[in-house]
This record gives C-alpha cells, sequence and structure tokens, in this order.
C-alpha cells in the first residue's frame, strides 16, 4: 500500500505502519531534496533546502509518541503563482479551513492562528515561516508557546499540460503538550489526512468557482431522530466569513 | 411551502417545509410551475439507492420563474422574473470537467463528494433530490427550489411555449438524447433499444433525429410499445417471445444491431431462475443491481458495435459478460447526462416543431398526489408513462 492510500485507512496501526514508510520515504526524499536545494546555492536553493530540512524533521520526529501526519494535494485551475499568492498570505486559510477561526499575519514572517476545538474551546498558536519559495513551496512551523506543536509544507507545481496547480500539503502534528493541544488532537480524529483533503476540496471549489457548495441551512422535512442525533454529534458546520478572492483569480474565473 | 419528502421506502408525504433561501452568492430561488416524476426516483422509492435520509426533499426535472438570486449572479446571465427549466446535474462551469463539457462530472458542486469518492473512486456532480452520496441538495417536487450555480445551469425559456413542452428539457429528452448520441449512429444503422418509459421514448425519437434507419424498441407494457411505434420503431413484446437475442439476431439478418442501448437500469425485470436470484442479492444488498438488460445489451449487440447505458446503476454487478464484451470488440458509453451540452439545442428543435416532447405526459396532477403517483407510475397502472406535478393546484379534491 502506498502512504496516501495508507492514510485513509485511518486505523492506528496503518498509521502507524504509514508513518515509518514516509519516515524512510521522507528521510530520502526530504535529504535529497536538501542536497539538491543546497547544490543549487541560488537565493531559492536556500529555501528548498530549508523545506527538505523540514521534510526531514518531519520525518525523524514523527517517532515520537502519537505523532500524526497528514498529507494531501489537488490539482487547481489556477497557475501555480496564482494559488500561491492566494495561500502565501495565511489571512485566506480559514476561508476553507473548516477549523480555522482566524490567522492574523503578524510580520512578513509570523502569524497568529486561532482553531476551534471540541466544545467551541479556542486553541491558539503561533507560526513562522521557515522558507519562502515563491510560486513553489512554503515551509512553517509553530513557535514555542502555542498550544499545539505544529509543522506545515505546501507545494506548488505545474500541472502537466497546463491544467492548472498541483498543491501538495504536508502536516506534521506532534504529541500535543497539555489539555488544549489534546482536544486539538481530538479535533484532528483518527484520520487528519482526510481532513485536510476535505479542506483542499473547499479551496478548489473557492478558488475555482468561487464559493464552496453547501447543503447547510436548506429546508427538509422531518428528519428522524436518530439522525438528529447524529447531527449533532458530527455538525457539519457551514464556513463563516465573508469570502475575499484575489481580483486576479477573480477575473480569470469570469473569463473562463 | 408543500415539498414532497422522502420517509422511507415505498413512503412518500407531501410536507409542509420552510421556503428555500439563498445559501451562496452564484444561488437562485425559482417558483416551481411543473414538476416530474423521473423513472430514477423510482429507485429512491424502492429504497436502492444508499445515502437517502428520513426528511429529504425529492425531485430533479422542474422549471418555473427566478424569484431571488444570490448578490454573484449578474444579470444578463439570469435575473429575477426569467422563466427558466433547471437541468438535474449541477455544475460549477470552470472546473476542468465543465470546461470539456463533462457537466455530470463537475468537481465543485457535490459537498458530500467524499461519500462517492469510497464507492467510485471519484465523485460525479451534485444532482437535485437524489442522495446524500451525490450533494443532498434539496430537490424540486415542491412550490420553491434552490438553484446553486445558478449562472450555469437554467435555460431560458420564451414566454408562450407551454411548460410541457419544455419541462423535460430538465432531464429525460436530453438524456434520451445523450443515450442515442453515445450509440455512435452512423447512416443505415439499426439501433436496439430496452425500456420504452419516458427515457427510452425520447431515446427512440432522437435515435431517429439522428439519423438511425431501424430502431428495435423493447418493453412489457403494450401501451408504452404503442408509443414507441408511432415513433416509427419496431417493437417487441419480451414477455410473448420465447428467446429475444435469437428473435433480434433474426430481424437483423444474423448480424446483430449496431447499437443496444440499456434504457432501464438497476431495476430490470425478467423471468426465469436468474432473476429470483438477482432479486434476493439484491434484497441482501449483496447485488445493489438487477442488471440484466445490460447483459443482453452486450450479448445482443453486433461485432464492433456500441452499447449506450443511460439507465442508472448505482453500485456493482455478477455475471457481466465480459467475455462477449471483450472478443466482440464493443464499445460502451455511459454517464448521468451533460445537461448543458444539449439543453438549448434541444429546445432550438423544440421551437423549431422537430418534436413536441409533451407526447410522453400521461398524468397531470396536483403535488398533494405525488405519493399516490409514485405507486402508480412504479407499477406501470393506468397506462402511467410520465407524471407532472402542479405544485400550486389544490389537490385535495381533484382525482387523478
Ligand atoms: N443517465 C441519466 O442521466 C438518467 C436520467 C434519467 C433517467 N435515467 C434512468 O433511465 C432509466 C429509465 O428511466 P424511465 O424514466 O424511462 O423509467 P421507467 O421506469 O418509466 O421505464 C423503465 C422501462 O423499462 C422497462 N423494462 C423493465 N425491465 C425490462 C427488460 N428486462 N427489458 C426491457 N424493458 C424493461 C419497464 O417496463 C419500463 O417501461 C432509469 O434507470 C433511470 O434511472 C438516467
Ligand atoms: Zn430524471
Ligand atoms: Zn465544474
Amino acid at each position: 500500500m502506498n502512504e496516501a492510500a495508507s492514510i485513509h485507512q485511518g486505523d492506528a496501526r496503518s498509521v502507524r505502519k504509514w508513518s515509518k514508510m514516509l519516515k524512510g520515504g521522507a528521510m530520502i526524499g526530504g535529504g535529497a531534496l536538501a542536497i539538491f536545494g543546497l547544490s543549487r546555492r541560488s537565493k531559492s536553493g536556500i529555501g528548498i533546502a530549508a523545506a527538505g530540512g523540514l521534510l526531514t524533521l518531519i520525518a525523524a520526529k514523527s517517532g515520537e509518541k502519537r505523532a500524526s501526519i497528514a498529507r494531501s494535494s489537488i490539482v487547481l485551475n489556477s497557475t501555480p503563482q496564482q494559488a500561491y499568492q492566494f495561500w502565501r498570505n495565511f489571512e485566506n486559510l480559514p476561508q476553507f479551513m473548516r477549523h480555522l477561526e482566524s490567522v492574523t499575519v503578524l510580520d512578513k514572517n509570523t502569524s497568529r492562528w486561532t482553531a476551534i476545538g471540541p466544545l467551541g474551546k479556542h486553541i491558539h498558536w503561533q507560526a513562522e515561516i521557515i522558507s519562502d519559495r515563491e510560486n513553489e513551496a512554503i515551509a512553517w512551523h509553530s513557535l514555542p508557546g502555542s498550544d499545539v506543536n505544529i509543522d506545515g509544507l505546501v507545494k506548488f507545481q505545474p500541472a502537466p499540460g497546463n491544467r492548472g496547480t498541483i498543491l501538495r500539503v504536508h502536516l506534521l502534528y506532534r504529541p500535543p503538550v497539555g489539555a488544549l493541544g489534546r482536544s486539538f488532537a481530538k479535533l484532528l480524529g483518527k484520520d487528519p489526512g482526510f481532513l485536510i483533503q476535505q479542506d483542499l476540496r473547499r479551496l478548489k471549489a473557492l478558488i475555482e468557482a468561487g464559493e464552496i457548495p453547501t447543503v447547510e441551512g436548506q429546508s427538509h422535512g422531518p428528519r428522524s431522530s436518530a439522525a438528529a442525533m447524529a447531527r449533532l454529534l458530527s455538525p457539519d458546520r457551514p464556513i463563516r466569513g465573508r469570502i475575499r478572492l484575489p481580483e486576479a483569480l477573480e477575473a480569470q474565473r469570469r473569463v473562463s | 411551502m408543500k415539498a414532497v419528502c422522502w420517509m422511507g421506502t415505498e413512503k412518500m408525504s407531501v410536507e409542509t417545509v420552510p421556503d428555500p433561501t439563498i445559501l451562496n452568492p452564484r444561488d437562485a430561488i425559482v417558483k416551481i410551475t411543473s414538476t416530474c416524476i423521473c423513472g430514477s426516483d423510482l429507485h429512491l422509492y424502492n429504497g436502492l439507492m444508499p445515502t437517502m435520509e428520513q426528511g429529504d426533499i425529492m425531485g430533479h426535472e422542474f422549471m418555473g420563474e427566478v424569484v431571488e438570486v444570490g448578490g454573484a449572479i449578474r444579470p444578463e446571465k439570469l435575473k429575477v422574473g426569467d422563466r427558466v427549466v433547471v437541468p438535474f446535474t449541477i455544475a460549477c462551469g470552470h472546473c476542468f470537467f465543465c470546461r470539456q463539457e463533462l457537466w455530470s462530472c463537475c468537481d465543485n458542486s457535490n459537498p458530500n463528494y467524499w461519500i462517492a469518492e469510497k464507492m467510485m473512486g471519484y465523485s460525479p456532480s451534485g444532482l437535485f433530490g437524489y442522495t446524500h452520496m451525490l450533494g443532498g441538495y434539496a430537490g424540486g417536487q415542491a412550490q420553491y427550489a434552490r438553484v446553486p450555480f445558478a449562472d450555469v445551469g437554467p435555460l431560458k425559456i420564451p414566454d408562450g411555449i407551454a411548460d410541457e413542452k419544455v419541462v423535460f428539457l430538465s432531464d429525460i429528452f436530453p438524456t434520451g438524447w445523450m443515450g442515442a448520441e453515445n450509440c455512435n449512429i452512423k447512416p443505415g444503422d439499426t439501433v436496439a433499444i430496452w425500456g420504452c418509459g419516458p427515457v427510452g421514448q425520447f431515446a427512440i425519437r432522437s435515435a431517429f433525429l439522428l439519423g438511425a434507419e431501424r430502431v428495435i424498441a423493447i418493453d412489457r407494457f403494450d401501451y408504452r410499445l404503442q408509443l414507441a411505434q408511432e415513433a416509427g420503431a419496431e417493437i417487441i413484446n419480451y414477455e410473448q417471445v420465447e428467446d429475444l437475442l435469437q428473435l433480434l439476431k433474426d430481424m437483423t439478418g444474423n448480424i446483430g444491431p449496431d447499437s443496444c442501448m440499456d434504457a432501464v437500469g438497476m431495476e430490470a425485470h425478467y423471468t426465469g431462475p436468474v432473476y429470483a436470484i438477482d432479486r434476493i442479492k439484491q434484497a441482501l444488498r449483496l447485488q445493489p443491481d438487477r442488471p440484466q438488460v445490460l447483459r443482453q445489451c452486450i450479448l445482443a449487440c453486433r461485432k464492433g458495435g456500441t452499447v449506450s447505458v443511460p439507465g442508472v446503476y448505482g453500485g456493482f454487478i455478477d455475471k457481466m459478460p465480459i467475455g462477449a464484451y471483450v472478443n466482440k470488440g464493443l464499445t460502451m458509453k455511459t454517464g448521468q447526462t451533460h445537461m448543458m451540452r444539449y439543453m438549448k439545442p434541444l429546445l432550438d428543435r423544440v421551437q423549431r416543431g422537430e418534436i413536441d416532447p409533451s407526447f410522453v405526459v400521461s398524468h397531470r396532477v396536483p403535488i398533494d398526489q405525488a405519493p399516490k403517483m409514485y405507486q402508480v407510475f412504479r407499477d406501470k397502472q393506468d397506462h402511467c408513462t410520465k407524471v407532472v406535478l402542479d405544485p400550486w393546484a389544490d389537490g385535495s379534491s381533484i382525482a387523478a
């Protein structure tokens, strides 16, 4: 089974097996990326080196207890440049990442993130960009003193045949400290890859269609009480906040 | 408003529910003037499609007047007061698939895409009133409906042309048309069509319009076969022939029809031990679909011919004659209809008088009678071919 397949299995055993495999794969891939980046000796090469370093770090740390790794990818009908610019402004992320309430950019490289955990608990962390390759990749990690311990990497590659951009996300959640961190882990549940995939589907709809499809709030006849209970336990909350698409994307969508 | 709700297998009920509201900037609200019951709805009525939930609003074949539009709908696309037919497939208009006019494969219209992915690998588009796996959108057997991506789907209809002539542009006319187009018809071709329901009826007429020389229509209800005959088809009542495949051979000089169409789908009726086994498997959920017609299409088709499958299947089948399919070098074409490809050109044909789709209507009743009409339509009682519901007529007293 490949990594992507096994992460969707969701059960603890395959996640363990998977993270072991990723550890091997990322050590090689991440190490190679780091070497490749350094050998290019350009300014952006250092960016690649940092991203590769992050992967290696993810792999090394994933041996720690209960770390979870999520990765997912999606094709977007936009140029890598447009996708990069949209993501690079982290304040855009809550528009499609369901569990993020807000992100505030503090300066060029740091930002403050707030997520909503189970029972509406707020979870805060600060993130710092550790590598930024324009139109290609962004890597960040959470800073000490945060409720959670997260490393993230997003890559933007042109899809073959001019079919847009392949966007890949890797997130590493290390064992959380304290109660808030635990509730964040609970939020992410068994299958963080699935949650990331859902977020990326929302990003895709947002960029391509200008809005995220939803059926929340539509009318219906009397539901059964069992279904009402299930909904209560797993509310499918709609995305909050106004949608702010960059004008360039909006314009492209209008002509296409 | 009034809406036909799915309350369980064989349990439909007209409920009073809140009017729909705009939920997204590209939504519109349509006040429905005509809405229909489809053969596809029967699969839900019979409880054969997974992921229905009690209280779901049914219906995907409707038309009406735009009464509200979301903030992102530009007036040249759609505005309040426009008279529109709404296609049953919901499509964003901008994704990879929409750009290739594979509208029923839109990547951005199914919020529950992940359920469909579990069953099919990738998710098709969202549909109105057709399971949570395909979006969970409230349907159009109601007085109003919310229409997402309303600047892509709805087709504007000029005044002065009756609802009954255009409402079938919402599904079955384009579906029959695409079924025929998928037959890859060449001059002189013979097309055999299983199923003379509304989809089969439009497929027969479309096949002729696309240049078929002969159409052979197969069903067991004489009143439906008669409608097929009126369109110029040769007809076979499969219950009255011993060996359908042999008869098709004889009728085509031992070569077989150039293309065979399955306009029946997952609930084919047939007799004999295989039918009994298929029914039991379906009841036990071992095999969601009863695929006898698909099997026959593959066996009957001439070498190198085409099998077209507008009939709906939901899951997996047994005893697929894959040997015949491979060794005869057949092509199979399928799909939920790519509606927006066909709606405007077919409206033009209606306006030019090439076809009058209202021939298929057998019942026009107030929406209150929908629950009863589901049963009548399913059991093919009262010469029922197509039911059109009037959402606004007061139906408590009027007879069907
Ligand atoms: N692909 C699409 O987008 C699309 C759209 C609409 C409907 N459909 C599907 O098309 C199919 C037909 O729809 P409809 O509205 O015409 O339904 P319908 O139930 O009115 O018609 C089905 C007909 O098939 C006949 N039939 C049953 N078993 C048969 C057999 N063994 N051989 C020959 N005929 C047989 C029935 O007697 C009936 O007349 C359904 O499966 C429906 O879901 C597909
Ligand atoms: Zn239909
Ligand atoms: Zn689309």
